[in-house]
């Protein structure tokens, strides 16, 4: 096991240790407009344009998306529909739901709340029922529910955090909703970090102007996701692990009639037909955009993007891609993993490899991060790391400094014993970042209902854009979630008493691989993916494409 | 300042063996990463990559050590001999219940109602041991035993539901089951609720926000930017 910092890292860390105590209590200025445009325009990897493409077929052909997600949406199905057959119906539900993460979940129970009974839903999921995004997201989740705060401030934060490109009317259900999700967690016993009157704890996040981050330790999403499975599972909501969707169903009248699924171990395929459908599939960390590392779970792989896609739907903002500013730059092991915002919500400063502070700590996080990469990039102010990426040091001594000896490990167990594993002490010594590929900020068009342009089908949570515009704010994801996940869950419930389906089809997917030809596409990708490659250079190279038989 | 782009540690190769059989990988890998270095393609026993979710238990020793050590591989560093083996699937028993009808103060231990088997602890500290995230199981299902709902719960809290416990429980405790009821008992029941929540929650309900927000909604771009930046921002709290 590597342990600890090399000698030479050691020195720089003594220059951050020199200028603690004069950095302790100032704070720079948040950026004016023009200095936040010319950081981004220069140094934010959105801003680039060699990463980015137009897409050329589909009903948001012109906009534009990152090279590695068009390239996703103009690849073949998975599946020839000529040899799919689509009168034998496996699982025949009133919702089927496609993802079994946070989204996923919320919808299920709402659906269920709404009045359909458990029985009559499915939950389709690649991996195990719980494995998302959603299970890693350590800071918390913001609700204006203090005397000082207000769903209008909340609202105001998220749109100039998203620099107003966001969808108002989502906005407004984001904001108005929230407290009323906070509520329904109180209701299932979730566990916040309260105060002894039991108002909840609560931090301030980048870009938002009030003290409005409610978390549970930095396992927050994991105990959200957890309380979530565990009252599923309470109510015998029918989950399908192991089994994605490979594309949406139609029917003849138009409307998304449920999916095509697939048991991952055997390959057998599964028709799934549902009155209402809704995607709740995530991000797409694991395309590794631009060649980022990633904060994201193995399976976020843009599945429910392309499938909603090729079904009609309209997609935004895929643009812009969410860089979180604090990625882990070392040890090797453990690059591109999350190292939450609330270490700067707690007093952590960024600082370079003289000492010095170069960034107010809570930008928005498009804006903190794209500093982060100046300032190792544009200054030469980063520390090299042995396998030579570079990064800048995050003061975490400074929280203990600031709040009292102990605050990391009560507040922060999950990054301790993350660093601890490999010989590292944050209470003691700073942790070098650099920012890390973290969220679809964009993705399927959606209305405040959770329905989308294609009749039948809904979504909710990472997958669907609008929410954040071009840049989501620490502990609006979380609140996504459950506030989208609830309404496409309750409104897929109503529809699916008011709908009768009619024949099932493929000819949407028959229609785009048409589309393929005629915009003289060639390719040989297929998508959705399902699942990265990692496997070893050498060893595909001797792969033998056979299939063993029994 | 600068480092020596070590060419020499990259190549340095460790010797595994998964399942038995022999591959060498890079130092420096995760057992997750050299997993994969080796041409194995995971469907099961890999989630989120990042210590969360426990889905990458993993059994192994070392060559020269009797002992089986328990852990993630996604978590972990490979060694020089180590044998291997990961657990893609833990079928434990899980109790349902109805959290509106789960009041410990209408139960004489409401856990042990739902996990008797948790009487038969036998104090060996086993599933201390393979805890991956050092938690203090045992403890817990002590607390548990004696009714102390929030101890179970503050001392379970950091648990990623890996399973390993239960697996190398000689009293088939279902420790992370019934652990995962404690915390929703403890935060429901014993915690009291926001009362700022209930106020806020009341106010919107009444639609004293309605008119403010439609405002906003409504409002060209250029007046809601000018609003933004002039809106104040609370640095301390």
């Amino acid at each position: 096991m590597s342990e600890g910092y090399p000698d030479y890292m050691e020195e720089s860390i003594k220059k951050v240790e020199e200028t603690r105590s004069e950095r302790m209590d100032k704070t720079p200025d948040r950026m004016d407009p023009d200095q936040a445009d010319e950081v981004l325009n220069n140094f934010h990897p959105d801003y680039r344009e060699e990463g980015k493409k137009e897409i050329e077929i589909g009903p948001s052909t012109g906009r534009k998306a990152p090279t590695e997600v068009a390239e996703m949406l103009e690849a073949h199905s998975l599946i020839d529909p000529s040899e799919i057959d689509l009168s034998q119906v496996d699982y025949d539900v009133d919702v089927l739901i496609v993802g079994g993460g946070g989204a996923g979940t919320v919808a299920a129970l709402w659906a269920v709340e709404e009045g359909i009974d458990p029985e009559d839903i499915l939950i389709a999921t690649k991996l195990r029922h719980g494995d998302s995004n959603s299970m890693m997201a350590q800071g918390g989740i913001q609700v204006a529910d203090r005397e000082d705060d207000s769903p209008i401030r909340h609202y105001l934060d998220a749109i100039g955090g998203g620099h107003f490109t966001n969808e108002q009317e989502l906005v407004k259900a984001l904001t108005m909703d929230a407290p009323k999700v906070l509520d329904w967690h109180e209701e299932l016993g979730m566990m916040y970090d309260r105060e002894d009157d039991g108002n909840f704890t609560e931090l301030p996040g980048g870009g938002t102007s009030r003290y409005r981050l409610h978390s549970a330790g930095d396992y927050t999403g994991m105990e959200l996701m957890r309380t979530l499975i565990d009252e599923a599972r309470n109510i015998d909501i029918p989950v399908q692990e192991f089994t994605p969707a490979v594309e949406l169903l139609k029917d003849d009248k138009g409307q998304v009639a449920g999916a095509l699924l697939m048991n991952l171990e055997t390959n057998e395929y599964y028709v799934a037909r549902a009155k209402s459908t809704v995607m709740a599939t995530g991000g797409f960390g694991r395309l590794h955009i631009q060649s980022y590392p990633t904060t994201n779970h193995y399976g976020a792989t843009a599945d429910g993007l392309v499938m909603g896609y090729r079904a009609g739907v309209p997609i935004r903002d895929m643009d812009s891609v969410q860089y979180h500013p604090t990625g882990a730059a070392h040890p090797d092991q453990i690059v591109g993993l999350l190292v939450t915002e609330k270490v700067r919500s707690l007093g952590a400063q960024p600082v370079n490899k003289d000492g010095e502070l170069f960034v107010n700590p809570l930008e928005p996080r498009d804006i903190e991060a794209a500093a982060l990469i100046r300032e190792c990039y544009g200054e030469d102010n980063g520390v090299k790391t042995p396998t030579g990426m570079k990064g800048v040091w995050l003061d975490s001594p400074l929280i203990e400094e600031k709040k009292g000896e102990g605050t990391i490990e009560e507040n922060l167990p999950a990054m301790v014993r993350l660093y601890e594993r490999f010989g590292i002490d944050m209470t003691e010594k700073p942790i070098l970042v650099f920012p890390t590929l973290h969220y679809q900020n964009g993705g399927l068009e959606i209305n405040a209902d959770g329905s989308t342009a294609v009749p039948g089908l809904f979504a909710g949570g990472e997958v669907e854009g609008g929410v954040h515009g071009k840049n989501r704010l620490m502990g609006n994801s979380l609140l996504d979630y459950n506030v989208f996940g609830r309404r496409a869950g309750i409104n897929a419930a109503s529809h699916a008493k008011n709908t009768s389906l009619g024949e099932l089809t493929l000819d949407h997917i028959r229609k785009y691989e048409n589309q393929l030809s005629e915009a003289g596409i060639e390719t040989d990708k297929k998508s959705p993916m399902l699942l990265p490659e990692y496997r070893g250079e050498e060893v595909l190279k001797r792969h033998l494409d056979v299939e063993v038989t029994l | 300042m600068t480092p020596d782009k070590d060419e020499d540690n990259k190549e340095e190769m460790v010797e595994i063996f998964v399942m038995g059989k022999r591959y060498e990988v890079p130092k420096g890998l995760t057992i997750m990463t050299a997993l994969e270095y080796a041409g194995y393609k995971f469907t099961r026993g890999c989630g989120c990559r990042g210590g969360f979710c426990g889905a990458c238990s993993t059994v192994y020793r070392t060559e020269d050590e009797y002992k089986l050590k328990m852990d993630l591989a996604c978590q972990t560093a490979v060694e020089d001999g180590m044998f291997l083996v990961q657990l893609p699937f833990m079928p434990a028993v899980r109790e349902a219940y109805d959290i509106e009808e789960v009041d410990p103060e209408e139960h004489d231990n409401v856990l042990l109602d739902y996990y008797p088997e948790v009487a038969r602890c036998v104090s060996c500290n086993t599933c201390t041991k393979a805890c991956p995230q050092d938690i203090e199981v045992m403890d817990y299902v002590q607390a548990a035993l004696r009714g102390d709902i929030e101890r179970t719960a503050e001392l379970s809290f950091d648990c990623i539901q890996c399973g390993l416990c239960s697996i190398r429980c000689p009293a088939d405790i279902k420790h992370y089951h019934m652990a995962q009821m404690a915390r929703r008992i403890h935060a429901k029941y014993n915690q009291p609720e926001s009362d700022e929540l209930a106020k806020r929650v009341e106010e919107i309900e009444k639609g004293e926000y309605d008119e403010e927000m439609e405002k906003l909604v409504n409002m060209e771009k250029e007046k809601l930017k000018k609003r933004y930046d002039e809106r104040d921002i609370k640095e301390e709290g």
